[in-house]
């Protein structure tokens, strides 16, 4: 098993002349920064990992002249907040990376959806935006970029629901295909990133894609800004390499008692004390969009999961069946469950329809709420009974 | 053409084409719920997965385009167990009182179920833990959240066909529901009661506000005297909720039935069709002398139609500023009603208090209409039930009639005649083809010179239709219109309607007369026929109007004797004192929202 030490890194947060990285950036072609980026081996840091460089190329090769940059700042995974920290310790790599992203594809645009509940950031966002904009005009780079603010509804963290909800409509998954590389935001050609993504892209271009390629594993490269919280002594955030397993992690994060890591959020996986020193953190094992959440004995995994079905049954958009029913009978199921009233073996009917909703479900919400479901009752079968 | 394969079999379709079309092509039928013909794409039932090689999940047929080389099964075990659970979901949050519900049978949920959803219930029945409530505020229809499996048929509909948008999608998750603006009862939002949505409701959650019992009890009421009247579209569609195919017309069948049923004088709205063409066409003609010859700033053109309800109570709210532009003229329903307790009931010497006036419609804004304040003309409320060509199909079912082998009869007299002018107002372009048939003849004394009588130019399926008939040869007194371009347009389908409607006020269009429909197709595609409804059953149904049209002796309005009768004998002259007490009315403003 290919693993590597666990290892802090200094690449999201670390100082640097926006405008030397963007002067440089310019002068490189469209096909040479994806390139890089490509080379870099770098995935989208917002949980779903699709290779950057190829969204940027599939935007890029679109004829539309009016194309966008979007940045999804829509962070509403529970247990995440590392995007929060990136837009308030360094929102200049941000704007920097969406220019590098419009430099790539065409764009004249930029758009950063920024999660409603982080509205008192704006007015100092707004602020470095200004600046940011004046230091791209010195440069004579034509490229503007402005915030709209999400009301609260997690599903508009979903790429096509947040582009409805920038267009003022309700915040509804569209149906895939036309992907936004094709048809996005005002339904023109998109390319729609995560703030870290952002920011580590243009980290990339101003190191090289080398660096960033020599860290992490093969199908996880680089490093990855982590969420750390529930009970571990040190919650906060870390910018760690990828290629980790669980049990290095909670070596460094757990409080010594560590039973569970639950690992991208609600959305994610649960990872019980038995699998953490097989289990790779990265897109071989479980991958995450940067939550980290520690569980010690303390903790019964009925509330975990409860809490994570109640959470699904009031953000799932309700558009589709088998995430709005299905949410609802994943939560009422182990209810009754627990309370005696369903026997046990509906747990089994229950994992059946956590399928279905995987497979069935019209957005990648509806998808994923399986998986947090399904490994909690696999490996935590007796608490969600008795 | 994209090459594909589809349960092993190559098909060739358009690009574009979705794997459900495709599927179609080979006639392997993939079970749909939200998807529906006149409507955009929705994906959000996924009753119609199927699976894709290669594919991480499964995928919405009706949403997703053929590609090259892609190959589709829809039945294997993944597919059938993924729609057995979708279809049980739905289930669980749908409140299943079928046998007592209306849409008991004719339920596209409950046929799922029968094919998916038989045995035991895997899930938890969801409906206690919701706070469904049903909504009866609308005279037309009601809505039943309980029964609601958010399809959003009824959403896009209000939007795309209606562009009005009175019941949107609100909240989310568990909360998601169907809902009107400020979640205010039916009957205080932007609805126009036309019953789009009720006709394309694959549940009972829109429903027709059924008066089914109160006519049974005015039926066998012995005191009363129950007169009946049939709307021209309901002749050729009724047949369809018998057994019969679209575009089939059971005109003498269903008189016969009305019979049968017990109805005292069974009549025809095609009569006060041709009455509104008198009343309407001289209107017109009075509008233009007042606008062209006396320069009067009071008076407005165009003019638009006032037969559809839908349409009313549309201009009423989003258009306010062309009220006077209305005919005031009520529709053939009202017209007939206002003379069912004057006029008719002079004839058969029975007191206005005794008749009970029904109507068999093709449409749900008429039940609404029926309830206006303005409708009381007679003294009385002038229209007491309105029923749907459906509710008239159930009625026919509960008394065991056996419809197909009923002898044909006629309409009784009088108010039982009528021309081919006064049927084609069940298809849209049908009031101005009649009025033109009439009015042209009024000016100059000679027949449209159309051949046969058929204005082609102002028939069909085009959402917004536009003509221009130069008058020449006028009579003395319309020596003003000499020469004159009558500039005329059609809409059916309040998204049409209002795009004609932006361009008049923004003068990007000047007419004479306009005729609006707010249903597509006009009546025959109203809300109160029977369902299923699409672009070729409309079709169907148009074709079969303008045929009766042909098939009728008299086609012109002011040909029909019993017209010229009663003008004679009761109104005088159109537009006249009575007249104007009778059958012409007034509208009002309402909120936008």
């Amino acid at each position: 098993m290919i693993n590597k030490e666990l290892t802090k890194v200094d690449l999201i947060f670390e100082k640097v002349s926006a405008e030397e990285v963007l002067r440089k950036a310019f002068e490189m072609t469209s096909e040479e920064i994806i390139q890089q980026v490509l080379e870099s081996g770098l995935k989208g840091r917002g949980g779903a990992g699709f290779p950057t460089g190829l969204k940027w190329k599939y935007t890029a090769a679109e004829k539309d002249p009016e194309k966008y940059v979007v940045c999804n700042a829509d962070e509403g995974e529970p247990g995440t907040f590392k995007d929060r920290e990136i837009l308030d310790m360094v929102s200049y790599k941000v704007y920097g990376g969406m220019a590098i992203a419009a430099n790539a594809i065409g764009a004249k645009e930029g758009i950063v959806y920024l999660r409603g509940e982080y509205r008192f950031l704006l007015p100092k966002l707004l602020t470095e935006l200004e600046t940011f904009h004046k230091m791209i005009k010195e440069i004579g780079y034509d490229f503007r970029i402005r915030y709209c603010l999400g009301s609260g509804a997690y599903i508009c963290g979903e790429e096509s629901a947040l582009f409805e909800s920038i267009q003022g409509l309700r915040g509804e998954p569209r149906n895939k295909p036309p992907y936004p590389t094709s048809s996005g935001v005002f339904h023109k050609p998109t390319s729609i990133n995560n703030v870290e993504t952002l920011v580590t892209a243009m980290m990339i271009i101003q190191h090289g894609p080398e660096l960033y390629a020599s860290l992490g594993t093969k199908d996880s490269r680089g490093s990855k800004v982590f969420s750390v919280s529930g009970d571990t002594p040190t919650p906060g955030i870390f910018e760690l390499e990828l290629g980790m397993t669980v049990q290095q992690f909670v070596n460094e994060f757990g409080d010594g008692d560590t039973k569970a890591v639950q690992v991208g959020g609600a959305s994610g996986f649960c990872v019980p004390r038995k699998k953490f020193a097989e289990t790779i953190i990265g897109f071989e094992g479980v991958p995450t969009g940067g939550s980290m959440k520690l569980f010690n004995s303390s903790r019964s995994m009925y509330n975990v999961l409860h809490n994570y079905l109640e959470f699904f049954e009031e953000e799932s958009c309700g558009q589709c069946t088998p995430c709005r029913v299905g949410c609802q009978q994943l939560l009422k199921g182990v209810e009754k469950v627990k309370k005696g009233e369903m026997k046990s073996t509906y747990l089994n009917e229950l994992m059946k329809l956590a399928d279905t909703m995987k497979i069935a479900s019209k957005c990648g919400l509806g998808q994923s709420v399986g998986n947090a479901f399904k490994s909690i009752v696999e490996n935590f079968r007796e608490e969600i009974i008795y | 053409m994209i090459n594909l394969f589809i349960n092993d079999q190559k098909v060739s379709v358009e690009p574009g084409t979705t794997v459900l079309a495709a599927a179609k092509k080979l006639n392997i039928t993939i079970p749909t719920l939200c998807n529906h013909p006149d409507l955009c794409v929705a994906g959000n039932c996924r009753v119609c997965v199927v699976e894709q090689e290669g594919a991480r999940t499964l995928i919405a047929s009706c949403a997703t385009p053929a590609t090259e080389g892609m190959r589709i099964h829809t039945n294997t075990l993944k597919v059938r167990n993924a729609r057995k659970h979708v279809v049980e979901l739905l289930l669980s949050e749908h409140r299943s009182d079928c046998t007592k519900c209306y849409k008991n049978q004719k339920c596209e949920l409950q046929a799922l179920a029968n094919e998916f959803a038989f045995g035991d219930t895997i899930f938890i029945d969801l409906v206690p833990y919701h706070n469904y409530s049903i909504d009866r505020s609308s005279p037309s229809f009601m809505k039943d959240d309980s029964k609601c499996i958010r399809c959003q048929r009824c959403v896009r509909t209000c939007s795309q066909l209606q562009h009005i948008s009175a019941i949107a999608v609100a909240n989310k998750g568990l909360h998601q529901k169907i809902s009107s603006f400020h979640d205010k009862p039916m009957s205080h939002v932007v609805c126009t009661n036309c019953g789009q949505c009720v006709n394309r409701c694959p549940t009972g959650a829109l429903v027709e506000k059924t008066a089914i019992d109160q006519v049974w009890d005015a039926i066998y009421d012995s005191d009363k005297h129950v007169v009946v009247q049939t709307a021209p579209a309901v002749r050729v569609a009724l047949g369809e909720d018998l057994g019969y195919d679209p575009g089939e017309r059971v005109t003498g069948k269903m008189v016969t039935a009305l019979r049968q049923l017990g109805f005292d004088s069974v009549l025809d709205t095609d009569f006060t069709a041709d009455l509104t063409i008198m009343e309407e066409g001289t209107e017109l003609l009075t509008r233009l002398k007042k606008v062209l010859v006396d320069k009067d700033p009071k008076t407005k053109v165009p003019m638009f139609t006032s037969c559809s309800p839908g349409w009313i109570k549309f201009i009423e709210h989003k258009y306010p500023e062309f009220l006077p532009n209305l005919s005031t003229c009520k529709s053939p329903q009202q017209m007939f009603g206002a003379l069912a307790k004057t006029f008719y009931a002079q004839r058969i010497k029975v007191d206005p208090s005794k008749i009970v006036s029904i109507s068999i419609m093709p449409c749900t804004a008429k039940k609404y209409e029926a309830d206006r304040p303005e409708m009381r003309a007679s003294g009385y409320k002038d229209i007491d039930y309105v029923l749907t060509t459906r509710e008239l199909a159930v009625m026919i079912k509960q008394a065991g009639i056996d419809f197909r082998n009923l002898e044909p009869s006629h309409y009784d007299s009088v108010m039982g005649e009528s021309t081919g002018a006064g049927v084609i107002f069940g298809a849209t372009g049908g009031v101005m083809e009649a009025a033109l048939r009439t009015a042209y003849e009024i000016v100059t004394g000679r027949e449209v010179p159309f051949k046969n009588l058929n204005i082609t130019p102002v028939r069909g399926m085009e959402g917004v239709k536009e003509a221009t008939i130069k008058i020449e040869g006028c009579l003395e007194d319309w020596k003003f219109l000499e020469g004159a371009e009558l500039k005329v347009a059609i809409a059916h389908g309040l998204t049409n309607a209002n795009k004609l409607m932006r361009a008049v006020s923004k003068g990007q269009a000047s007419y004479h007369f306009v005729e609006i429909m707010a249903c597509p197709g006009g009546c025959i595609g109203g809300g109160g026929q029977p369902i299923p409804t699409s672009m070729e059953i409309r079709k169907n149904r148009i074709d079969a109007i303008y045929s009766e049209d042909e098939h009728m002796t008299l086609r012109k309005s002011h040909e029909n004797p019993e017209i010229i009768a009663i003008y004679k004998e009761f109104l005088g002259k159109p537009n006249s004192h009575v007249a104007h007490e009778l059958l012409h009315t007034h509208y009002t403003e309402r909120e936008h929202y």
